[in-house]
């Protein structure tokens, strides 16, 4: 199983990857997707919305079940990955690149302080 | 529900070897799949795909009068098919709702082999008892655990079972079966299946079942033969249009809402003991029907007990639904009114809270390729798309 040094990590699974622009990539984890098995369809947000950290900002449906997708930082959706639509496989096969869903414009970068390292991240995964 | 523990199949431990993710089936622990579901089911397709089944319920009813009882009881005409046939057929209430749907071995005039769904084993044995009460020389047991049961589908089905059993397996047609061996193991070698495909239903000896299937998947290496689970299993009935029971129908539903009308034969030999029950709900017409959908807007996977809409009222609701990976489409089956049940009507699946537009279609929504298969209407998981005689 995959966890990246440089991406932070939230509880709920989801991945966060800020560039030097302060727009920070968002998706769900290798074993987020693992546990999720198959995706078969992404719900996500529209350009221009505002989130807040903690807050819903779609779903992943897979055969098993549907989850929540929780967005692990504040700030205004610049940009929506619609190749998903097509192609919601691409969770599956590629959480950390192809797949990912959403960028943020963060209101302040500094909220990356609260989530996890990668190192904490696996250790939350293997307490089952 | 019971709080019994999960029961094994007899591979149970070889699943977990190899990393398959697990599920609660009915009371057992099965492989929902290996891999991808979705490379499972192309795999089926394109080549071929093994099955572990061992959930499935197993049955014997065997005595002078058994084929009298059995008449009386499930609803097709075992008068139909010799010895090394199988017929599907389904059991009903005294309301004519169907009890579960199954599929009959004829191995003697005497003794007959039951394929039954996982979650009624207990109520068909129970039922079937009942009644066999009146002929104290048949005995009706209960031989799930006695026997495992592994499934090849795919076009390249023939080709394993061929050089494994012998070249006259070509010979057998949508449901013939033989007793036969492979290596030490004696078998029941079905051409029968729940896919869709062609292939073949293997039930053995329970403590043979790790035996057979190495050797299957040693055989079956040269075309890329893949383990597939219980996800793949109900995606390919899917794109068949195949009925489960318990999730498409259940007791409160009659063959003739189910679309399994062509099973029921009022006026056979022996007679069926809810002949005017369903003489009459045949007579009455249906109101509600089953259809198949699919989706036109994105927007997630119809699921089980979502409404149905069209012209701004619910209509009914879905039963089954699910991303057909060989359409690359999203399809289910609903119980909808019958007005509403033609191929081309525009309807709605209400998918937590929005509308999303789909179209009634024409099933099966791929083609059956099953062995000399004239089929007619769609079927179930311990089914498949039955043989006409």
């Amino acid at each position: 199983m995959d966890f990246p040094k440089d991406l932070k990590y939230s509880k709920e699974h989801e991945w966060v990857r800020l560039g030097d622009d302060g727009v920070a990539v968002i998706g769900i984890t290798a074993f987020a997707q693992d546990e999720l098995g198959d995706i078969v369809f992404v719900e996500t947000p529209k350009v221009g919305q505002n989130l807040k950290a903690g807050q819903t900002f779609g779903v992943a449906e897979s055969v098993k079940t549907v989850s929540d997708l929780y967005s692990p930082v504040s700030g205004e959706v610049v940009e929506v990955n619609t190749n998903l639509l097509d192609s919601p496989e691409l969770v599956n096969e590629s959480p950390f690149g192809d797949g990912w869903m959403i960028k943020i414009k963060m209101d302040d970068p500094a909220e990356l302080g609260s989530l996890l390292s990668s190192q904490d991240y696996q250790k939350l995964t293997q307490k089952g | 529900m019971t709080s019994s523990p999960l029961q094994k199949s007899p591979l149970y431990t070889r699943h977990v070897q190899v990393g398959a993710k697990m599920t609660e089936f009915h009371g057992w622990i099965m492989p929902l799949q290996y891999d991808s579901i979705m490379d499972e089911c192309k795999a089926t397709r394109k080549s071929v795909g093994l099955f572990d089944i061992s959930h499935m319920g197993k049955a014997e009813v065997i005595g002078k009068n058994a084929l009298k009882l059995l008449q009386s009881l499930a609803v097709n005409d075992l008068s139909k098919i010799s010895e090394g046939q199988a017929q599907y057929t389904a059991l009903v209430n005294d309301k004519g709702g169907i009890i579960d749907d199954l599929v009959v071995y004829r191995i003697s005039n005497f003794r007959f082999f039951l394929c039954l769904n996982a979650a009624n084993v207990e109520t068909d044995i129970s039922w079937i008892a009942e009644f066999a009460l009146q002929y104290p020389d048949v005995e009706v047991r209960n031989v799930t655990r006695h026997h495992g049961l592994l499934a090849v589908q795919g076009p390249n089905a023939e080709a394993i079972m061929k050089s494994l059993v012998s070249h006259k397996v070509a010979h057998m047609e949508f449901f013939d079966f033989m007793i036969t061996r492979i290596g030490e193991m004696n078998v029941i070698l079905s051409r029968t299946g729940y896919t869709g495909e062609d292939g073949f239903e293997i039930y053995c000896d329970w403590r043979d079942t790790d035996v057979l299937w190495d050797a299957i998947m040693a055989k079956g290496k040269q075309w890329g033969i893949k383990p597939c689970g219980l996800g793949a299993r109900d995606l390919l009935r899917l794109e068949m249009g195949y009925l489960l029971h318990g999730v498409d129908m259940d007791a409160s539903s009659s063959p003739y809402e189910t679309g399994l009308g062509w099973i029921v034969k009022l006026e056979k030999e022996g007679g069926l003991m809810a002949q005017e029950v369903l003489a009459s709900k045949k007579a009455a017409g249906s109101a509600k029907c089953i259809m198949g959908f699919e989706m036109v807007e994105r927007g997630g996977l119809p699921r089980h007990g979502f409404s149905i809409l069209a012209d701004g009222r619910i209509i009914g609701e879905v039963t089954s639904g699910g991303a057909s990976p060989n359409l690359g489409k999203t399809i289910g089956l609903g119980r909808v009114l019958a007005d509403y049940a033609r191929p081309g009507t525009a309807i709605q699946i209400d998918i937590r809270g929005k509308a999303a537009e789909a179209t009634v279609v024409r099933r099966p929504f791929i083609p059956a390729r099953t062995k000399k298969s004239k089929p007619k209407q769609a079927t179930s998981e311990s089914g498949a798309s039955a043989k006409e005689e």
